[in-house]
């Protein structure tokens, strides 16, 4: 598989310049010794408890902040080496929680043009671009509206859109959806799952919910600055009992699973949402199994 | 109820005003303000109307959003004209103990109401005719020539877009913090002036902390989006000063020579 971005035993803090001497290093350090690779067109999701350094390590991904030690290499290029800067964030789109304090431009397609504007880029180039971004996030019909007057999940998804006619290869969503309803987080969520399906864009998506995450390919799961587990959805969530130790989320099905499993329930896998957890039970009470 | 604000607001269509270039408009604009600065008689002033009026008609844009433009600042417009009203010199018509009423302070009062209400429709045409960002790439543009002198013109220009563009989520803010304050129990619409301005400090401290809140995020998120000022930068849309656009200047100019010659060869109504 394509090497993309490696992240090699980053630590970073946010002192790092003044360097707290009264304190051990390790207490300040709000990423520990973290390494992860992430693959060309994967989907990854990124899990933890607030404060766990999740928004910090999606900085430490587009050169927003530099690794206090250690390393962060996108597509061959270490991230702290300063010419490089801007091949980086146009590589990896970093798209913020809040949209409102995202955009730049009164009307929905000027802003979109934005990023592709700071590249210099040809006008009739960034007019194709801001045109498929649009109908790749579904908001053409949008593009001459006014930012303020759309709806929270509209705006997140103009503000995806803005990153997306940067043409990056991979996009790195912190939390896009912790600000909307049910039907705006699903809006955000279909577009996302379609900008990795349709278009092969890496995604990494850091959230709160665990419906979201079990989308992904692959389920990265953090605590206090490292990593405390990853894999598939199956094989993060399989294990309910390292999690609930950390006071993190499981999905609702596999938590009906695993207490049904406690009432003697022998189920051999962990579904993961609704329909699978029918599935299973409906199958198992078939066979009159484990009642 | 902050929200109902329309001057400097935008609306899209497809008039013949629209289509102009935004440095045209601007341009026309300042020549507009000139010409009713300059008119001395109602002869050159109704020159300058007219024309006024035309164009507002020319962008088919509902003559009411105008008056409400107009509405919003009536006082002005009528306190002008009342203090006007008293300042002719010359036969008193009316007397009303100090205060006296002359033949040329009714001129002056109309002259400066009628004056003050062009100046807003003209701005109006501007505003509700130029989309924001072309106002500012236009001012930008025509700015462009003081590079030289080290003024920082993309810098003044960017500032204003985002100023634009923020306007309304602030208002939106303030609406919800002072409704959040009216719930906690503040009291805004009673009291004397002191205790109203009192009654807004804790309005204006949140709004200013989540403004600069704001601020570090947007700017966050530009250098996410690769912005590295205006050097190297290109636009999407560009802005072409075309034929109309001449022609457009060159009426302006036809409307000078009219206002001169009224100025010049019909007699003085005013002062
Ligand atoms: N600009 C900053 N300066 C100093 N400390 C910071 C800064 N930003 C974050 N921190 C600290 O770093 C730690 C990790 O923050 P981070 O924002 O990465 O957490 P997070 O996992 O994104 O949390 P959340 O789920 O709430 O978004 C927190 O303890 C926080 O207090
Ligand atoms: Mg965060």
């Amino acid at each position: 598989m394509e090497e993309f971005i490696k992240v090699e035993n980053v630590y970073f803090n946010y002192m790092s310049d003044e360097g707290d001497e009264q304190e051990p290093l390790s207490y300040n350090n709000v990423l520990n010794n973290i390494s992860l690779n992430i693959v060309k067109g994967e989907f990854i999701a990124l899990l933890g408890h607030n404060g766990c350094g999740k928004s910090t390590m999606a900085k430490l991904l587009n050169a927003m902040l530099l690794p206090t030690d250690g390393k962060v290499i996108v597509n061959g290029i270490d991230t702290s080496d300063e010419q490089h800067r801007y091949d980086i964030r146009k590589t990896v789109g970093l798209v913020l929680q809040n949209p409102d304090n995202q955009l730049v431009a009164s009307i929905v397609e000027e802003d979109v043009a934005f990023g592709p504007e700071n590249l210099g880029i040809d006008p009739k180039e960034i007019r194709r671009r801001v045109d498929e971004a649009l109908k790749a996030v579904d908001m053409y019909e949008y593009r001459c509206h006014a930012p303020y007057k759309l709806s929270g999940g509209q705006k997140q998804r103009v503000a995806i859109a803005g990153m997306i006619a940067m043409e990056p290869q991979c996009l790195v969503l912190d939390e896009p959806t912790a600000m909307l309803d049910p039907k705006g987080r699903d809006e955000v969520m279909n577009t996302i799952k379609r900008l990795n399906k349709e278009k092969g864009i890496t995604i990494v998506l850091i959230t709160h919910y665990m419906d979201e995450a079990v989308q992904a390919n692959r389920v990265v799961v953090m605590d206090s600055g490292q990593i405390l587990t990853q894999g598939s959805p199956h094989e993060v969530f399989s294990n309910v009992e390292l999690l609930k130790r950390h006071r993190l989320d499981v999905p609702q099905a596999t938590e009906l699973m695993y207490r049904l499993r406690g009432r003697g329930f022998a189920s051999e896998r962990m579904p993961l949402d609704a329909d699978e957890c029918v599935e299973m039970l409906d199958s198992m009470l078939k066979q009159g199994k484990g009642i | 109820m902050l929200k109902d604000v329309t001057l400097g607001q935008f609306l899209p269509g497809n008039s013949p005003v629209h289509r102009l270039d935004p440095r045209a408009k601007i341009l026309f604009l300042i020549a507009v303000i000139v010409y009713i600065f300059i008119t001395s008689n109602y002869f050159s002033l109704a020159v300058v109307g007219v024309f006024i009026i035309l164009i507002m008609l020319l962008t088919g844009i509902s003559v009411k959003l105008y008056l409400k433009s107009i509405k919003m600042i009536l006082f002005i417009v009528l306190f002008t004209g009342i203090i006007n009203l008293f300042y002719g010199r010359g036969e008193p018509l009316v007397q009303f103990g100090f205060l006296t009423i002359t033949e040329a302070g009714i001129n002056n009062a109309i002259f400066v109401a009628v004056r003050i209400a062009l100046l807003i429709i003209a701005s109006s045409v501007l505003t509700f005719t130029t989309s924001p960002t072309d106002l500012t790439d236009a001012i930008e543009r025509l700015l462009k020539p003081l590079t030289i002198f080290h003024v920082k013109v993309h810098e003044i220009a960017m500032m204003m877009t985002i100023a634009l563009r923020f306007v309304p989520t602030l208002l939106e803010e303030t609406d919800k913090i002072m409704s959040a304050q009216k719930a906690r129990g503040a009291d805004m619409e009673s009291g004397g002036l002191a205790k109203r301005v009192k009654a807004i400090v804790p309005v204006l401290i949140p709004l200013f902390v989540s403004a600069f809140r704001r601020a570090y995020e947007l700017a966050t998120a530009m250098e996410c989006r690769c912005y590295q000022g205006g050097t190297g930068r290109t636009r999407m849309k560009s802005l072409h000063f075309g034929r109309v656009d001449f022609v457009s200047l060159l009426v302006c100019l036809i409307i000078l020579a009219g206002v001169i010659l009224c100025n010049v060869f019909l007699p003085a109504a005013v002062r």
